[in-house]
């Protein structure tokens, strides 16, 4: 019985194509497999992360207790909250200005926007580093929280832009018809209807800044290391499971707050 | 173009204005302020150093007009005070460009299957998939160029299968460890627009082609290929663009032997102390930056496919 | 006639298209609504009665022209400031709101206390027949159930005027019946004047005191259902509100020769249509109106096929080859010719009517 359906000729899925399906879940694994072995050997009780010797927490515990680590977290928390929170209300404040600004305005604003998408992080790490140097503003905290807003904002206005250009003119007019001038329209309908995005776009750029790397590097001076320049020093000097274990916790963090914004983002239909 | 596209906008503009509620433009002016403060001025003074002279002593700038940074770029001064022809930086340039067009490449051969394999999934499948691929997009790219690191080690997994295998392996450390390092990070960005064009195509085209005699791989050329170009072109602007700048892949996989234009430009402002050359280095970026978004834009222009580069 | 109530002056609005043209939406609309009113706007879409409707609301501005409120000028008052209300076609509930959040919405703009909003929208909700439903949220509604919240919404502000933009039409047709009854009786019990725009004949004749048929930004004919049915001012009219048949005749001393060569007399012309004694003229023939007689009638010709409706049965006569005729008679009683059989038509009594073109 199962002879004669094998000899019978399959009918083929004229959706899919050669080899499409093997390469996908090659790239899949290819993707994924990195980050599989740095949260593996984060569990590795040795001092190598190359050779394993048996499962523990003990690298956790190490990582956690790092003073170095704490200060970095603390410091890289802290821009990361003030910055999300600026440029979370500057691309409100954005989203809402530019619908009624002049084409050339526009045209203008949505390029400087734009700009920390395009242009090479390093290039405006280094531009913002000569800068801060020529008007004197120390490196540090207050420095990194002002660059981390300015390429937070594109990232936070992502969101908004999306949802703002989906709604619909309707419940605008019935406001407007029942008794609501513009500033109740926008208290009472825009960002109540806005806010899932707006919470969406915060937790972007809230991820942007907790990760960034490059802008950090070149400002944050001495005092302010982050937590992903600290854990580059750290991959630079001397490479133990620890750097698996904090790089995991970061990852486990990232990875809530991305499907925070996932969620809130997909709730609204 | 831009005739037709004044055309086109007006009347979605006109309703647009015509919405109650509306706020005012000035809404937008503490972001712009900021915005021209936090981007533009800096960009402005990497273009202004970069025609001044380095300081004298530390770090920083003297106030002499010079092109001397630009004049580095090609030639040397030697101690005995002869010039001579300088070809290090015209090779790290040449392989900034040859590193990512051959990531470009390798990404979209990669993408084209998965993107179209995501996109023919039932729809719950497909979620997954998009969410999949989209989170490494957003994860800390330190994190995951470390993990690819300790992968592609000569004593990590993959070495260790060569290994067995009885077979050399060493690529940490070398040109193939930084390409491999930049197409791992950049095939999200690739994936991405190439399925969000190819979830729009209409599968009945492709089975109206099978129904007219054609085989498979001629539907893929010839009708599937066509209708998600806009999204080919998209995934390898943005793949490319961000490759020319990218710093963390040579500087870790690649040995930190500043083989790509972004090390040299660290180095400017670590050790070597020149910044008048690193904002050089800067400019020219910029430059190669807004000529390949020109050339995209031109290539979208002709072909009317549209084209999202954010 | 009672004085008007809402005035609507020589209102001109006219659109830019995105190939450069200028489109009229009204070309100088003047109306009079009387208070307590449930008048109506028909027309084919883009005749300018959705615009005018906006318009009264204040969602859209006329380029000149003038309306009147119960004597107040109120084209320039910002429409959150108007005394009218508006229920939207796609019923426009705030998604975020509840359905006591919504109809309180109005209210709270009015800045009144909270025990008179919850007691008016407890009312509204009664009107519109959905007490019980204040928690639910307006997207675990039905179509139907939107409607009547959006109506309630409207009402509860206790406008005076409601504006009802085509309304109904996303609803199946025997919720739309039932809402039509609903809406009738609701305009009746509050006594508010409501002006309802539809695009649905049958819609418009069942529910409207007044209908104004609009075509191309203008007001055709403004008046009763009964006389706009019976006495249409053109073609246009004629041929939008049910159905009519429109025959190409040539006036003469005797009548009308009518296509085919039959005759329609004078005598069978309605007294108020004028015949000159020459020249080409339209005659309007409305379907019911035929009767099947044994001499010659005006019209000869071949039953092509006949349908049973029900109540009727609707047969079509070929009269040339380029003419055919639509003939609706009674299922019962008279016999129903066969599909290929001769016959002979006419208007019952003095039933055809001339027509501008």
């Amino acid at each position: 019985m199962t002879t004669a359906t094998t000899k019978r000729r399959r009918l083929v899925n004229l959706r899919n194509f050669p080899t499409f399906t093997a390469t996908s879940w090659a790239v899949l694994i290819f993707l994924y497999l990195p980050l599989v072995y740095v949260i593996g050997y984060s569990f590795n009780s040795g001092r190598m992360v190359m050779i394993w010797e048996g499962f523990s927490l003990h690298w956790y515990t190490v990582a956690i207790q790092d003073i170095n680590i704490q200060r970095a977290l603390t410091n890289s928390l802290k821009i990361a909250v003030v910055a999300t929170t600026l440029s979370t209300v500057l691309a409100v404040l954005a989203s809402l200005g530019l619908v009624r600004m002049a084409r050339n305005g526009k045209r203008i604003a949505w390029a400087l926007i734009g700009i920390p998408l395009i242009i090479p992080e390093i290039v405006l790490a280094i531009g913002t580093l000569a800068f801060f140097m020529a008007v004197k503003i120390p490196l540090g905290i207050f420095g990194l929280i002002l660059a981390h807003t300015a390429f937070c904002i594109p990232f936070a206005l992502l969101p908004i832009r999306a949802r703002l250009s989906q709604l619909d003119a309707a419940p605008f007019e019935a406001a407007y018809d029942l008794g609501a001038n513009d500033r109740e329209i926008l208290r009472r309908i825009t960002l109540p209807l806005l806010s899932p995005a707006i919470v969406s776009g915060a937790l972007l750029a809230f991820a942007i800044s907790i990760d960034d790397f490059i802008t950090s590097f070149f400002i944050a001076g001495p005092g302010a290391t982050t937590l992903p320049v600290y854990i580059f020093g750290m991959i630079r000097s001397n490479v133990t499971p620890e750097v698996n274990a904090i790089s995991t916790l970061l990852l486990l963090f990232s990875g809530i707050v991305l499907i925070s914004s996932y969620v809130l983002n997909r709730v609204r239909r | 173009m831009t005739a037709i596209n004044v055309a086109t906008e007006s009347p979605a503009l006109q309703n647009e204005q015509m919405r109650p509620g509306q706020t005012s433009p000035r809404l937008a002016l503490p972001t712009v302020l900021f915005l021209v403060a936090t981007i533009a001025v800096p960009i402005a003074i990497t273009f202004v150093y970069s025609f001044l002279s380095t300081a004298d002593i530390g770090t920083g700038v003297k106030w002499d007009f010079t092109l001397s940074a630009y004049r580095h770029l090609f030639v040397q001064d030697k101690l005995d005070g002869t010039t001579a022809f300088d070809t290090r930086y015209v090779k790290v340039i040449w392989n900034s460009f040859v590193y990512s067009a051959i990531t470009t490449v390798v990404t979209l051969i990669l993408s084209l299957p998965i993107a179209m394999w995501i996109a023919t999934r039932a729809e719950s499948a497909r979620n997954f998939l998009v969410a999949a691929v989209t989170l490494p997009f957003w994860i800390s790219i330190l994190i995951r160029t470390y993990g690819l690191r300790q992968l592609i080690d000569d004593n990590g997994p993959v070495g260790g299968v060569f290994h067995r295998l009885g077979l050399d392996y060493h690529i940490i450390y070398t040109p193939t460890a930084t390409v491999i390092g930049l197409i791992y990070v950049f095939l999200p960005f690739m994936i991405l627009p190439i399925y969000a064009s190819a979830e729009r195509f209409d599968f009945s085209l492709a089975e109206a082609g099978y129904d007219l005699g054609a085989k498979r791989m001629t539907v893929f050329r010839k009708i599937v290929l066509p209708s998600i170009r806009p999204g080919i072109i998209s995934g390898i602007a943005l793949v490319f663009i961000p490759a020319l700048g990218s710093f963390l892949q040579s500087d870790m996989l690649g040995g930190g032997k500043a083989n790509m234009i972004a090390n040299v430009i660290a180095n400017q402002f670590g050790q070597s102390r020149n910044w008048p050359f690193g904002c050089a280095l800067s400019v020219l970026l910029i430059g190669l930056t807004v000529l390949f978004v020109q050339i995209i834009r031109g290539i979208s222009a002709r072909s009317g496919d549209q084209v999202n580069l954010v | 006639m009672t004085s008007s109530y809402l005035a609507i002056s020589n209102i001109k609005k006219s659109f830019n298209t995105p190939e450069g043209g200028t489109v009229h939406a009204l070309d100088d609309v003047t109306l009079d609504i009387q208070s307590g009113e449930f008048f109506v706007m028909l027309g084919p879409s883009g005749c300018g009665k959705t615009t005018l409707l906006r318009s009264i609301a204040g969602l859209e501005y006329p380029d000149s022209g003038v309306i009147t409120l119960d004597g107040q000028r109120i084209d320039d008052i910002p429409a959150y400031n108007r005394p009218v209300n508006t229920v939207f076609q796609s019923y426009a509930l705030f998604p975020h709101m509840t359905v006591a959040q919504n109809i309180a919405f109005g209210l709270e703009m009015e800045k009144l206390d909270k025990a008179e909003i919850t007691s008016r929208v407890g009312l509204a909700l009664e009107q519109v027949k959905l007490a019980g439903y204040e928690k639910r949220k307006s997207s675990q509604l039905s179509g139907g159930q939107a409607q009547r919240v959006a109506l309630a919404r409207a009402l509860a502000k206790k406008p005076k005027v409601l504006l009802l933009d085509e309304p109904l039409s996303a609803l199946d047709l025997k919720l739309r019946r039932g809402m039509q009854i609903e809406l009738k009786r609701l305009q009746q019990e509050t006594g508010i004047t409501f002006v309802f725009v539809t695009h649905d004949q049958e819609e418009a004749m069942s529910m409207g005191d007044r209908i104004a048929v609009f075509n191309s930004g203008k007001v055709v004919q403004l008046d009763t259902p009964r006389e706009i049915y019976r006495r249409p001012v053109n073609s246009f009219v004629a041929d939008f509100i049910g159905e009519t048949n429109l025959l190409d005749g040539v006036a003469g001393t005797d009548g009308i020769t009518l296509p085919g060569g039959g005759m329609l007399l004078r005598s069978q012309v309605a007294e108020d249509c004028a015949i000159p004694d020459s020249g080409a003229i339209t005659v309007a023939i409305r379907p019911e109106d035929f009767e099947i007689t044994d001499t010659h009638g005006a019209i000869t010709g071949t039953v092509r096929d006949s349908i049973f409706t029900g109540d009727t049965v609707r047969i079509h006569v070929t009269v040339t080859p380029e003419v055919e005729v639509a003939v609706s008679l009674p299922s019962y009683g008279a016999r129903i010719p066969d599909r290929g059989e001769k016959v002979s038509l006419s208007p019952s009594g003095n039933s055809a009517r001339t027509v501008a073109s």
